[in-house]
């Protein structure tokens, strides 16, 4: 096989299936549409309208619903005469004895700081595309940071600890979902929203197109 | 070989590597083989993981020694009237089965216990056929490693449990509830287990298909 120069440009027209490897035409897909790699079917484009202004979107509401989630309380008590709430600070520090406190910051990490985190890089990276500007110095920084965090992300999984922690209560006192878990519960939703509308490939020829 | 060959190379399927190229697996730009940081999004350039199966097995085994005290361990140690109760996952699952919440039983059983064994079991697949070879078909394992990677992190749901049961108890409420040490197991076994799906480079399934067929070929 010979291997003569190939240019950038000419790079450009092709694409390697992240999955499995597989050289091919780089063929853009319809607007709405998305491209699968014929070998192993991995999705190799998505050619969704707006995903610059969706992902900062999801972004944005995430940190707000963020502050809403861990500042109010997401469950209520109400037993032996008294009313108690519980944050997400609260469940944060349960684990503050001895060995357990490293599970704290675990806890901590997935459920606040990693997807408060997630969010900030994202818009710092995209945020100057939506305006017009050139991208932030160290943006195609940040959203590599963004997407490597992206499973360690786990409000949406603590929604359903809630839930569970719920039924294993109910019988001891009376119990409440508080304006928390309504934010968290609606952060599952822009989970799932920004994992339909976010495409790699796409956003990264936007950050850097003349590369 | 030119971009205008690759065109027409027609049904010969042809990989990044075997045209001496490297593709980012952050962007999906492709760069001459031997370049080791991506034009494009900087990040670290390899035509296929350095070690990557090594390191899926030594996560794995990492995962699978601390699901054992896991299990083992409690999860929760409540203390009620002087008398302390222990109950581990599949203990607290059954107390759930008592209440007579049989879907959240089931929700708990299936995070902690079935995905998490399922998910060692399909990680040790995969890196098992990449090495030995498989009767399986790309597609298969291909699904197996998406689904894998995909709900591997619900298994936390346990952990996130035990925290906010505690935080409940801290606010003077439930008896006692304290976290056990298989609360700090499990969520270390969780995290490896992760960390064994995400060093499988998917790309060497087909790799080991291609090596299997030229084997058939020849
Ligand atoms: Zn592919």
């Amino acid at each position: 096989m010979t291997n003569t120069t190939t240019l950038p440009d000419d790079l450009d027209k092709l694409i390697a299936c992240p999955s499995c490897d597989l050289l091919q035409q780089r063929v853009i897909p319809a607007p709405g549409k998305f491209s699968r790699c014929p070998r192993c079917h991995s999705m190799l484009i998505s050619n969704k309208r707006n995903v610059i202004d969706n992902t900062l979107a999801s972004a944005v509401s995430t940190a707000i619903l963020m502050c809403a989630a861990v500042f109010f309380p997401f469950i209520s008590l109400k037993g032996a005469g008294l009313t108690r709430d519980a944050s997400v600070m609260d469940a944060i520090g349960a684990f503050t004895s001895g060995f357990m406190a490293p599970l704290t910051l675990a806890v901590a990490a997935f459920i606040v700081i990693i997807p408060v985190l997630r969010a900030t890089a994202l818009f710092y990276a995209l945020a100057p595309l939506r305006f017009g500007r050139r991208p932030a110095k160290h943006a195609a920084k940040s959203f590599r940071l963004a997407m490597a965090l992206k499973p360690w992300s786990m409000a949406e999984i603590f929604v359903v600890g809630v839930v569970v922690a719920l039924v294993k209560v109910v019988d001891l006192a009376d119990v409440s979902l508080g304006p928390s878990f309504w934010a968290f519960a609606a952060l599952v939703l822009i989970v799932v929203f920004e994992n339909s509308t976010l495409c790699k490939w796409t956003i990264w020829r936007l950050l850097a197109p003349n590369k | 070989m030119q971009v205008d060959d690759l065109a027409t190379s027609g049904s010969k399927q042809v990989t990044a590597r075997a045209a001496n190229l490297v593709a980012c697996r952050s962007c999906g730009t492709l760069a001459p083989m031997g370049q080791t940081a991506c034009r494009r999004c900087h990040a670290a350039l390899s035509s296929r993981e350095p070690d990557s199966l090594s390191r899926v097995w030594a996560w794995l085994t990492a995962g699978v020694i601390l699901y054992i005290p896991a299990n083992i361990y409690p999860m929760l140690l409540t203390k009620t009237l002087g008398s302390q109760e222990e109950s581990t996952i599949v203990g607290g699952a059954i107390e759930l089965v008592h209440y007579g919440a049989y879907f959240v039983a089931f929700i708990v059983l299936f995070a902690s216990v079935a995905i998490p064994v399922a998910k060692f079991f399909a990680i040790g697949l995969l890196a098992w056929s990449v090495q030995r070879g498989s009767r399986l078909s790309g597609h298969r394992r291909m699904q197996l490693y998406e689904i894998t990677e995909f709900i591997g992190r619900w298994s936390m749901i346990d952990v996130f449990v035990v925290a906010i049961l505690t935080a409940l108890v801290q606010l003077g409420f439930l008896a006692s509830i304290n976290p056990g040490p298989a609360a700090v197991c499990f969520a270390l076994s969780v995290v490896f287990t992760m960390l064994s799906a995400q060093s499988f480079d998917p790309r060497l399934i087909w790799d080991s298909i291609e090596e299997s067929d030229r084997r058939a070929e020849r």
